[in-house]
């Protein structure tokens, strides 16, 4: 395999396997906000900022994950 | 826009300064902004006609929000946090002019964007706590913390604008790449959706430099508490 191959192929693991986790935890975010806002409708403007920048935090290591994978599709050092 | 997204070409050069795309929007919003408020703001009546209104609601919900995350007079944010957060959503939805890039889609402005961000905190800090009494914040709860602290301030200013870039190009990023598959129409669906991206990225953006704002104010007046408060842990219990 040449590099270019090798570079495609990492790039699409990276943003896989980095999409299950945020994933997974993004959904228990919502759902026990959910479960919050169904308990408690009054605190439901402070429950969901809470929860988007929680959102965000999380959101985070997906979007390293896309920039792991851009750099290697499109600033690779190895290929000329 | 299928090229990579990490390079711009030069539309023009302004003696040796080169002049990119998302330069000029950002130049366009930037007037327009300044335009529309001088014009607002210019006969300000005691009886709100309805674009006052409605412009003044829009500064109410900015300063609400300041407001609870912060948990103080929302006055000395207002401007830079309303800016960021409008700034934002506009860049974000000048995608649907057709033929204009999103500005916050180029890595450079969220970076620009991030680093005012940098800045405010910094200022900010300093100007509740003092020099000293801010750089003091760096060694809560006790002076190991200091290197992951200094790594915190940058990590999370990188996150910051790695977000806003990562989700505003993705998003235009896969608009090119369905409509050369797929053809005209089709991206429709998937550019509502860049809306909302776009729209909710402004707020969490706007939301987060309030944060990181209100912790660097608020940690250097926790610092300074202790030592007359009782102890927190029975203050908690007994509210």
């Amino acid at each position: 395999m040449t590099v270019e191959e090798i570079s495609i192929l990492s790039a699409a693991i990276a943003v896989s396997f980095g999409a299950l986790g945020p994933g997974i935890g993004e959904g228990r975010a919502v759902a026990a906000a959910m479960d919050a806002i169904a308990r408690q409708p009054e605190a439901a403007g402070t429950i969901s900022r809470t929860l988007f920048v929680g959102l965000a935090m999380i959101e985070t290591m997906a979007i390293y994950c896309l920039v792991v994978a851009l750099l290697v599709l499109f600033a690779n050092p190895f290929v000329q | 826009m299928i090229d990579s997204p990490l390079a711009i070409a030069p539309v023009f050069h302004l003696g040796p300064v080169p002049i990119t795309q998302p330069v000029i929007a950002t130049w366009i919003i930037m007037a327009l902004m300044s335009l529309f408020s001088i014009v607002l703001t210019r006969r300000l009546k005691l009886r709100p006609g309805k674009i006052q209104a409605t412009v003044e609601l829009v500064t109410g919900a900015i300063d609400q929000q300041i407001g609870e995350v912060v948990r103080a007079d929302p006055a000395p944010y207002r401007a830079l946090i309303g800016t960021i957060f409008l700034f934002i959503f506009i860049a974000d939805w000048s995608s649907l002019i057709p033929g204009v890039e999103p500005p916050t889609a180029h890595v450079e402005t969220d970076a620009a964007l991030a680093l005012i961000v940098f800045a405010a905190t910094l200022y900010h800090g300093v100007r509740c706590n003092g020099l000293v009494g801010y750089l003091k914040t760096f060694a809560q709860p006790s002076w190991v913390m200091i290197p992951l602290n200094l790594v915190e301030q940058i990590t999370r200013t990188f996150s910051l604008f790695v977000r806003l870039f990562g989700n505003i190009m993705s998003g235009v990023f896969v608009i090119g790449i369905v409509l050369s598959l797929a053809g005209l129409l089709v991206p429709i669906p998937l550019m509502a959706l860049d809306l909302l991206t776009g729209a909710v990225q402004a707020y969490i953006f706007a939301i987060l430099a309030c944060v990181f704002i209100g912790s660097a104010v608020s940690e250097g007046q926790a610092a300074r508490a202790p030592a007359a408060a009782p102890d927190p842990s029975q203050a908690r219990s007994n509210p």
